[in-house]
């Protein structure tokens, strides 16, 4: 058995609210390569900001023991010292600087004063060569793809000579070609500099083709630890320990809801990423939804969902957007937010903060900012009688806890928040209500409150389209599932067909749909995906 | 509970307290010589311009922290083709349309490269700070142009006639208080006013009760009103006792009164505070946020050509000069009135306050005989106090919340062992 590299011991962190991490341990040996595999959320990238020391020393309960002592990290420097590099999902490349200036950013070449770019460029280009990179170190990384980018990413962490290297998600805005390159250097240098690595990634075929051993993540604890070097492990195994929890009654039932015609329907519905305009974020989608159904579209991030909900309504993301929109079965183009709103659709912003509310103001203020023209006169002279009316109202109906209407939203809960945004969509009367991650990072008495109200509004007739990243969610409370995956449709089927196993084999590719489904060699399931 | 009152309470009205202290310092620093009659009075009609732009800068603040550097050069534009148009000798009417005209010209000059193009506000103003005093500049050929038209000073408050004739001079018998003439129709007025705010506090309140909406204590509001209402009748006494009502007064009066409503009670002013607060939000929320920036600039530079008009009226001319710093006084009135520098939060009831405590210090340390370049030095001081106190403030808030939020979880965990 080769020497133990790095231990977490126990590792508990927790948020305001929440708890992360429960006790965690994880076990890496040198020179191995070990996948850290889990849903959105269960606790993965937490883990690794904890080995980092991007949450510091203190923040977390439990031991770092690293090459046979144990570390307090206040710091990403105390860390990178050590030779722990994390290379995060989102690439932290300055464009408009050289690859030799970014490897080198924050650990400039030369004495104290004065930089020596003679000695940075040279550098540069000996770890570009070791990951295989032909270009010119003083090239920007604007002219250069993500793919390379990414490999800009490992050298720089090479120059700062990492013994352990962390790779969250490395490619997930990668192409086929480029991510098995990617994989392929990661065992190039696992062969040939003895490096340890961690990576992290949804994509289980990745998995299988590059770890040496596979531990699960999940609601914030290690399920299992697999070793794949001496034996084949299926990617039905792996997504048993991801999933394995019982789905119990935390989602309140329907009852005597009639299902009407369809309400919404999208047809070939392509839209391009708007800064990458080659790159599809929704790819030929169709779906539709019907009065007074709950439809889910289930999804891991990144595979298009808030892409698609946002470019339905009002074409508020997006470029090139392209396809059929259908409300009651009438052809219709939808220019603005305004336009969408006025059709009868709303959309639940999945960022609550971010898109969501206006948090300096008022549940008042914020209840009626999406129809102000039903609170004043001629649109123009707010009637604030009826408006505190109204946010009154609202506030009883959804149990919203809070002194007064005149309370700011930045000062209440996340899943009062959260009836502040449903409130506020629910009095713009919409017929179609998109809900984006409705129950994100809220506690489960006010999740089952959430489901309570989407249970209202489907028996009032509307149809209610959810996106979440939340398996037992998803075939909880919808009536049809779509699985989306990279862009694409990958699967429509009835709740009471769903389960857990079947959906994620849908979003890894795997052709079976039971749950006990053989091996697939990482081959096939590529030219899959 | 008693504590985060009074914290509330310093929150709310601390600006207040510390305007009001001020006065009564520099009540004692100049010998009482700065409550004179005439001292209000001319704090008033010297600082009617900061009013008037501070007002329009808060909507361009609101919108996300955005300023307008230009208006003291739109002031200056619009301020001189005025002079020169009155210069010859053409009616006066016509040249205060002229500047209110070229007010909004600039405006939706500026908000059409701000809203539309998405200029950085900071440039387009800039650009017009620069341009808009070259222009003025070329039509004053470097000169100074005087402002001699009678009516129009009388009207918008320039020289020693620029009040509210006494109409109510011949009516009753003379009102004297020790050795000085008041104005009937000032203390007429102040009396109406201080009634008006009482009667109108308690109907609103019993209204309110009436519909079961939720009201401030019942003394609170006596104490408050009693005190608004004092305030009144004090100031109006003041004014009394030297020339009257300045016309200037009526126009801040008037201005302040229209942009109070459009701010709290139109979807416009409610647009201006959500693009602010949350530009993404509001944009999904169905508001055409382009239009609510376009709105906020056009309505400045209204504002900055209305500004011109008192400007040149207080100031019987025009001149190259004329104008300069303004944009300053009006973002600092702001700020010191509690205006969020990232938008979506102030009000004009802030613009108000912040800009008398500017105007109270100008003047007492003008009184006072404080060299010129001390008194930038304390007014940086000021602002920097004044904003410092309310970053702390919401510092405050943040870790105390936090504190809470942590205490729910300890208790859970508790909760979950036993």
């Amino acid at each position: 058995m080769a020497k133990v590299l790095l231990e977490m011991k126990s590792i508990t962190k927790t948020f305001p609210g929440v708890k992360a991490l429960d006790n965690v341990n994880l076990q890496v040996e040198e020179g191995e390569i070990h996948a850290l595999v889990g849903e959105n959320g269960a606790g993965k990238s937490t883990l690794m900001n904890v080995l980092s020391g991007i949450y510091p020393f203190g923040t977390y309960e439990g031991d770092i023991v690293y090459d046979g002592e144990v570390c307090k990290f206040h710091n990403i420097k105390d860390s990178e010292k050590k030779g722990i590099v994390i290379i995060h999902q989102e690439l932290a490349l300055v464009p408009y600087l050289t690859i030799g200036e970014n490897m080198f950013l924050g650990n400039e070449q030369g004495s104290k004063w004065c930089i020596d770019w003679n000695k940075t460029y040279a550098e540069a280009d000996k770890y570009l060569a070791m990951v295989g990179l032909t270009d010119s170190s003083k090239t920007l990384i604007k002219d250069i793809g993500t793919g390379k980018q990414q490999l800009v990413e490992i050298a720089k962490a090479l120059a700062k000579n990492a013994r352990l290297l962390i790779l969250d998600e490395p490619t997930s805005s990668l192409n086929e070609t480029d991510s098995r390159a990617l994989l392929d250097l990661m065992k190039k240098l696992q062969r040939e500099e003895g490096l340890t690595m961690i990576i992290i990634s949804h994509k289980l075929n990745e998995v299988s083709y590059v770890a040496d051993k596979i531990t699960v993540v999940r609601d914030g604890s290690t399920i299992e630890t697999m070793d794949s070097k001496n034996q084949e492990i299926s990617e039905a195994r792996i997504i048993k320990g991801m999933v394995g929890r019982e789905i119990t009654d935390r989602f309140p039932k329907r009852h005597d809801v009639k299902i009407g015609d369809v309400m919404m329907e999208v047809n070939n519905w392509t839209v391009y990423h708007p800064e990458f305009s080659e790159r599809k974020v929704v790819d030929d989608v169709s779906i539709n939804v019907r009065a007074g159904e709950v439809v889910g579209i289930y999804g891991l991030m990144g595979a298009g969902r808030t892409e698609l909900a946002m470019s339905i309504f009002g074409r508020s993301y997006g470029i090139g957007i392209s396809g059929e929109l259908k409300l009651r079965g009438e052809k219709i183009t939808l220019k603005s937010p305004k336009k969408a709103i006025k059709a009868g659709l709303a959309y639940v912003t999945e960022d609550r903060k971010g898109n969501g509310l206006v948090l300096s103001n008022s549940i008042l203020r914020n209840t009626t900012l999406a129809n102000l023209e039903g609170v004043s006169k001629g649109g123009l002279f707010i009637d604030q009688d009826k408006e505190t009316e109204v946010a009154q109202e609202y506030v009883e109906k959804l149990k919203t806890k809070t002194p007064s209407v005149e309370q700011l939203v930045g000062n209440l809960s996340g899943g009062n928040q959260q009836k502040v945004l449903l409130a506020k969509w629910m009095f713009a009367n919409p017929d179609v209500l998109i809900l984006d991650e409705p129950t994100r990072g809220i506690d489960v008495g006010a999740k089952y409150e959430i489901y309570c109200i989407i249970n209202d509004l489907a028996k009032a007739g509307k149809s209610v389209v959810m996106i979440s990243s939340e398996l037992p969610e998803v075939i909880g409370m919808s009536d049809r599932i779509y699985i989306m995956n990279q862009a694409k449709i990958v699967g429509e089927m009835k709740a009471s067909e769903a389960t857990q196993e079947n959906i994620m084999a849908r979003i890894v590719g795997v052709k079976d749909e039971s749950a006990n489904a053989e091996a697939v060699d990482a081959d096939s399931v590529e030219s899959e995906a | 509970m008693g504590a985060s009152k009074v914290k509330n309470f310093l929150r709310k009205y601390m600006m207040l307290i510390a305007t009001v202290l001020v006065v009564i310092a520099f009540y004692f620093i100049t010998n009482g010589q700065s409550l004179n009659p005439d001292s209000i009075d001319r704090l008033i009609s010297q600082n009617a311009y900061v009013f008037v732009l501070g007002t329009g800068m808060l909507l361009c603040i609101l919108t996300g922290g955005n300023i307008d550097l230009s208006v003291g050069s739109v002031v200056c534009l619009a301020g001189s083709v005025g002079a020169i148009i009155m210069d010859n000798n053409l009616p006066w009417a016509l040249a205060v349309f002229v500047m209110l005209f070229m007010g909004l010209l600039v405006g939706l000059w500026h908000g059409y490269w701000i809203a539309y193009v998405k200029v950085p506000p900071f440039i387009a103003t800039l650009v017009g700070m620069l341009a808009f005093r070259g222009l003025a500049n070329i039509f004053l050929k470097g000169k100074d142009v005087p402002v001699r038209n009678k009516e129009f000073m009388n009207v918008f408050g320039g020289s020693d006639t620029c009040y509210v004739p006494d109409f109510l001079k011949n009516v009753g018998p003379e009102l004297t208080i020790r050795g000085v003439t008041l104005n009937k129709t000032c203390i007429v007025f102040a009396i109406l006013l201080a009634l008006g705010i009482v009667i109108y506090t308690f109907i609103n309140r019993a209204r309110l009760v009436k519909n079961g909406y939720k009201v401030d204590n019942l003394a609170v509001v006596i104490v408050k009103t009693v005190l608004i209402a004092a305030a009144t009748l004090w100031f109006g006494y003041k004014l009394a006792c030297y020339r009257g009502i300045p016309t200037a007064l009526i126009w801040i009066a008037l201005v302040l009164g229209i942009f109070a409503y459009i701010t709290t009670k139109t979807t416009l002013g409610r647009n201006l505070y959500a693009v602010g607060g949350n530009e993404k939000a509001t944009r999904l929320s169905g508001i055409d946020t382009r239009k609510v920036m376009f709105s906020a600039y056009t309505l400045m530079g209204v504002l900055s050509g209305f500004a011109s008009i008192l400007v040149i009226a207080r100031g019987q001319k025009s001149g190259p000069t004329v104008g300069v710093g303004f944009e300053m006084d009006a973002i600092a009135a702001c700020f010191i009135g509690g205006a969020s520098a990232y938008g979506g939060t102030g009000s004009i009831g802030g613009v108000i306050i912040g800009a008398t405590l500017m105007g109270v210090i100008n003047q007492g340390m003008n009184m006072a005989k404080t060299p010129t370049n001390y008194q930038k030095v304390v007014k940086g001081v000021v602002l920097i106090l004044a904003v410092l106190f309310d970053v702390l403030m919401q510092l405050k808030r943040k870790s105390a919340k936090k504190k809470k939020a942590v205490k729910v979880i300890t208790t859970e965990e508790g909760g979950a062992k036993s």
